[in-house]
């Protein structure tokens, strides 16, 4: 109730919301290219790429056979910010909506929400940060690390994925990292393995004192147990089915550990970075196996 | 971490409002300023949407369905995209009639956006005790009963589906609560005007119609359901055309009941739609979920669609389908 009204932008970039907080903007490709099995897109969306911090994401409309709902992505980079401020995502076609957007031309409109959700935070004390990326879940810690390190902390990369052509984001990660460590399942790249086989030698070798990571969620649930039993903080960007992103289906709910209790808390609201020591993982992966009731949650 | 300034220039726009067009809308004894309202389980606290817009531009608000205890909900996946539709399976996660009460009633009262309070009893004495709780309550302008939820009593069949039971969670209500009540119906029903019909003899102001369709979608690759809960509810432009054929058919037998009508609306012409087949207010969902500004849209959109047809009054669409 607090602050302006509905608005509208008088530039280009057609954008409504309010001063702060996410906006509704009519978006323009500036292009897109193939990053291995991935498509990056560049979409100039002034007022998101200003106010977007590294973890949040946005919501995209797509128009392919039958769908309905936008497809969220995390933002992986920002481009010609501040003023006619681009934003970047990655994705991998694996549906309609998805190959949709990745056919989309120099200079199409798309229509963007966002940004959306919390941001991944500094460490509490300064401390060197280890990022922790599987696929194309790095797209936001090459946004992080850079951030990170104008904050004048050391940043150590370890990216996995099952193949080489799988990774993410390696050549960044190695332009602002002291370190950059790759695993890869079939060995093809980096030390054969997943991430947390790496886990243990990369936190020793760097004295890292805060971990962050995005990726698929079982690796999440491993690295945050990783890190939570070396009582390191660790920060998630989790990802979960989600129909609006904006906090009223209450479809992208993570079991999480609050002051008075487990709860239901939305991913897109609350989320989708989170405490990983304070993610209920036992019972995520009781969901995973499927069949599993919910246990009682305070809402 | 890092922080910028609003590096373009923002303006203000002139709320689009032909001069005219009366878009006020009455729901038994309550006035509303326009027929659009957030449906049920779709609009959280209210606080969400207002960060992109002031919320009291809505007709009204009906609130995520309130139980007597706070639920936790049912595990992900919640939801499933269809065509032209989705399921979702939340398990009505909510923080309990109390909680809500006390930290988000006064909020939306606050907002100045009139608020139907939706209430989901397991059981008809949980109905009776949800309208007890809410007797000395001030500020909400009316309530739904969403029968369509299951009634424990019933091995888990929703209320909704029969008279008897319609009826007597519908009285359990109506006895103790001065407001108007509108019972939120099924659509999965052979005869919704039966069931439209009990609740009305129950006392009910209206109906709200219709809920969503009981559905199903297996992801053939794992042989695994989509849904974690199995089936869910489907709605959407999916299920518009059932909306409005519910909607006629009881408005046709009871045309001086109010009926608030959802389903799949998205467009202006989709809210026309539903009041020419009978809704005196329209109820607005799974568009929110694609569009933040969907409702908002909707609001503006409305009299300049209704004033290039020389219309005056929104109201006076009511049900005027030619048949």
């Amino acid at each position: 109730m607090s602050g302006a009204a509905y608005r509208v932008s008088a530039a280009a970039g057609r954008a409504r919301g309010r001063d702060e907080g996410p906006v509704q903007e009519t978006g323009e490709v500036m292009g897109s290219r193939r990053v291995g099995p991935y498509t990056l897109l560049d979409v100039v969306a002034p007022h998101v790429a200003v106010r977007v911090l590294p973890g949040q994401f946005v919501s995209v409309a797509v128009d392919g056979p039958e769908t309905l709902l936008r497809r969220p992505f995390s933002v992986s980079g920002i481009s010609g910010a501040p003023a006619g401020g681009g934003i970047e995502i990655v994705f991998e076609t694996l549906g309609p909506g998805t190959v949709w957007l990745a056919g989309r031309d120099r200079h199409d409109a798309v229509d963007v929400v966002g940004p959306l959700g919390r941001p991944f935070t500094a460490p509490p004390e300064p401390a060197p940060c280890l990022l922790v990326g599987g696929g194309y879940g790095a797209a936001p810690l090459v946004l992080l690390g850079r951030t990170l390190r104008e904050r004048g902390l050391r940043v150590d990369f370890l990216l996995g994925a099952a193949t080489q052509s799988r990774l993410l984001g390696v050549m960044d990660a190695k332009r602002i990292a002291g370190t950059t460590t790759v695993t890869t399942e079939d060995g093809s790249a980096g030390r054969a393995g997943i991430v947390t086989d790496a886990m243990e030698d990369v936190l020793d070798a760097n004295g890292s004192g805060a971990v962050y990571a995005c990726g698929p969620m079982p690796m999440l649930a491993a690295v945050s147990e990783v890190a939570a039993g070396r009582g390191v903080p660790v920060q998630v960007a989790v990802e979960e089915s989600m129909a609006c992103g904006v906090g009223v289906c209450w479809s992208c709910v993570v079991p999480y550990r609050r002051d008075d209790g487990v709860a239901n808390v939305r991913a897109c609201l609350d989320g989708p970075v989170l405490d990983g020591a304070r993610v209920d993982w036992p019972t995520l992966r009781t969901w995973w196996a499927g069949g599993a009731q919910s246990p009682e949650l305070t809402p | 971490m890092t922080s910028g300034s609003q590096s373009q220039q923002v303006v203000d726009v002139a709320e689009a409002r032909p001069a005219g067009v009366d878009l006020s809308v009455d729901l038994g004894p309550v006035t509303l300023a326009n027929p659009v309202l957030a449906a049920s389980g779709c609009f959280a606290s209210g606080r969400e949407i207002d960060r992109f817009f002031d919320v009291d531009r809505l007709g009204a608000v009906i609130v995520k369905s309130l139980t007597l205890e706070p639920r936790g909900g049912l595990p992900t996946p919640r939801m499933a995209e269809t065509p032209s539709g989705m399921l979702n399976a939340i398990g009505l996660q909510n923080p309990g009639l109390d909680r809500w009460l006390a930290e988000d009633l006064p909020w939306l009262l606050d907002a100045g956006v009139p608020t139907i309070v939706s209430i989901a009893g397991n059981t008809v004495d949980e109905f009776g005790a949800l309208a007890r709780a809410l007797r000395r309550v001030r500020g909400p302008v009316a309530v739904e009963a969403n029968i369509s939820c299951p009634n424990v009593e019933d091995r888990d069949r929703v209320f909704a589906c029969r008279q008897d039971t319609t009826g007597e969670a519908v009285r359990a209500v109506t006895d103790v609560l001065h407001l108007p009540v509108f019972a939120k119906l099924s659509p999965d029903v052979p005869d919704i005007v039966a069931i439209a019909e009990a609740a009305r003899a129950a006392g009910a102001t209206g109906v709200s119609l219709v809920n969503t369709l009981p559905g199903m979608a297996i992801d053939v690759e794992r042989r695994r359901p989509r849904l974690a809960a199995v089936t869910g509810g489907l709605s959407g432009p999916a299920i518009r055309p059932v909306a409005v054929r519910a909607v006629h058919q009881v408005h046709r037998a009871m045309p001086l009941m109010p009926i608030i009508g959802m389903g799949g609306v998205r467009t202006v012409a989709d809210v026309v739609e539903l009041v020419l087949a009978g809704a005196s207010a329209v109820a607005v969902g799974t568009a929110t979920f694609v569009n933040p500004m969907a409702t908002l849209d909707l609001v503006e959109g409305l009299p300049g669609w209704l004033a290039a047809r020389g219309h005056t009054s929104v109201a006076d669409l009511r049900g005027a389908v030619s048949s």
